[in-house]
């Protein structure tokens, strides 16, 4: 498609904030693997020389200036970068609702969320507006959108790709990964992006998790856990036929217990809006972005910060402001890294009797557009299924399942740190690829 | 917690947030702090390693570098000073401090 047939297909769904016209540069930049894609930028993901706002007015007038690590190794491969996606602001959120820049709708209903917080990029695959994407998943960010749109997402083992050149929400957790229509291409674009990096720190190496257990089609469901209040009947119904094709392509199903697992959304929504908290004190109207005026230096902060950043930032900036402070830092942060870690080991021991663990990606289909605005537990309980495997580092996989309706679903598979390459076979059989 | 606590918190995080949005966001950290809490008190049965289980020393640590190759001077200095909402020369431009 060219630049305009993607802005006058985008017109209903609004999954793009920006089109860019041809790169004059383009032919420059190399090529490769994905010379002749078209690949699209969640607007988190800093591309030299255009905007890069994270859904945000405080970022409303940001140029990059310079390319994320994931940027330059597109260009290297040839990819042509086609726009940057719509996303809740600072990637917090779970139905792209949250934008600065206006709603996204769900291609496959416009009455209904894409998901989040890369919805963008999920609906812009989705319609096929460009062949793959990329997009940021701090607890589901990535693979509730990717179920919500029919489309295959990843969110890789934590620190396989480099973030430097990625807007910050929580850096314990957040992972760049691809968006695409099928498992093969999830793996071609995962490779492309993969890599130590010396500008990140949090960058591991290839050899930093050996692999300890030799892929034996073995696949662990978390019983408990996924027969948990509040999944749809849909989700459970398909499920049990997503088992069922498990075991007719010769895998053995396991039941497994992970008892702290349910923990994993409490622990989420107290590291998380903490390192937000510190993450975001950067935007200060003084150095880059929105400025608004006040009667001194510091009135100058707080009219920012009070008018740049949107209701669910500032909600979660001063959630994290509270946990972080002074008598309440050890009962919640405290409580929530001893958590992280029980939780972790308890996947690490998993992963030494299976290869896979397979739960639904999120408890329902795509929710209507509104429906959860006005109850914020009630949108990051749509993160249930996705947000252990950020607590845990661990490489976690949405593919499309089937449709209930007009409206598609998505089941995650989920392997043990550094071991993308079980996912890609398992979801490679899943899809018949 | 009461919106005064809430309004006392935007003050720490330097938002500024009106009475109306304090009183909201004081019942929704009701609902959110009571999910959240379920983390509290449930102790480990031993104390945790700052490692991942089978990684100590190797999965969390800190990673050095020497200090050098920096790009050359100036490189960036006008890409970076084009986004301050305020300068001066080379400098950006804030308001009297002291």
């Amino acid at each position: 498609m060219t630049p305009e047939e993607i802005r006058i297909k985008d017109k209903d769904t609004h999954a793009f904030l920006e089109v860019f016209d041809p790169e004059p540069e383009q032919a420059r930049y190399g090529a490769g693997v994905l010379s002749g894609k078209t690949v699209a930028i969640k607007d988190n993901i800093l591309f030299e020389g255009h905007k890069a706002s994270a859904g945000s007015k405080i970022l409303e007038n940001f140029t990059a200036p310079y390319d994320a690590t994931v940027v330059k190794k597109l260009k290297a491969a040839g990819a042509t970068i086609v726009g940057r996606t719509n996303m809740d602001e600072f990637a917090m959120g779970s139905s792209t609702e949250n934008s600065a820049y206006g709603v996204t709708k769900n291609p496959y209903d416009l009455t209904r969320v894409p998901g989040g917080s890369s919805g963008g990029s999920a609906g812009a695959v989705a319609s096929g507006m460009c062949d793959m994407a990329l997009g940021s998943d701090t607890g589901g960010s990535i693979r509730q959108p990717a179920a919500f749109c029919g489309v295959v997402g990843l969110k890789p083992t934590y620190g396989r790709v480099s973030r430097s050149g990625l807007i910050a929400l929580a850096s314990s957790l957040d992972q760049i990964g691809p968006f695409t229509k099928s498992v093969s291409d999830a793996e071609i674009l995962y490779n492309v992006i993969k890599g130590q990096d010396a500008l990140d720190s949090t960058t591991i190496s290839e050899e930093a998790y050996p692999a300890q257990r030799k892929f034996s089609k073995v696949i662990g469901i978390p019983r408990t856990f996924v027969e948990s209040e509040g999944i749809d009947e849909s989700v459970k119904k398909n499920f049990k036929e997503v088992e069922e094709r498990f075991r007719s392509l010769g895998y053995e199903i396991r039941d497994i217990e992970l008892p702290h697992i349910k923990y994993s959304l409490a622990t989420y929504y107290i590291i998380m809006p903490a390192e937000a908290s510190s993450n975001l004190a950067r935007f200060d109207g003084v150095k880059y972005g929105f400025h608004k005026d006040g009667k001194d230096v510091i009135e100058d902060y707080f009219k920012t910060r009070g008018e740049g950043f949107g209701r669910e930032a500032r909600r979660r900036i001063i959630l994290g402001t509270y946990v972080l402070s002074s008598g309440y830092y050890d009962e919640y942060y405290g409580s929530a890294l001893n958590m992280k870690k029980l939780i972790t080991n308890e996947f690490i021991d998993a992963f030494e009797k299976v290869d896979l663990i397979l739960t639904p990606t999120t408890p329902t289909p795509a929710f209507k557009l509104g429906e959860k605005t006005s109850d914020p537990l009630a949108m990051y309980l749509a993160d249930i299924f996705t947000v252990p495997a950020n607590i845990a580092g661990l490489p976690s996989i949405s593919i499309p399942s089937g449709v209930i309706g007009n409206l598609p679903l998505g089941i995650e598979l989920t392997a043990g740190l550094g071991r993308e390459d079980n996912l890609f076979i398992a979801g490679k059989e899943f899809l018949g690829e | 917690m009461d919106k005064d606590k809430v309004l006392n918190l935007a003050k720490l995080a330097r938002i500024e947030i009106g009475d109306e949005e304090a009183e909201s966001l004081s019942s929704e950290f009701g609902a959110i702090l009571g999910y959240v809490g379920e983390v509290k008190g449930v102790t480990s049965p031993q104390p945790l390693s700052l490692a991942r289980r089978g990684e100590e020393g190797r999965g969390v640590s800190n990673v050095m570098r020497e200090d050098v190759g920096p790009h050359e001077s100036g490189l960036y200095t006008e890409k970076i000073l084009e986004q301050a909402p305020a300068r001066e020369g080379d400098y950006i431009k804030v308001k009297k401090i002291l």
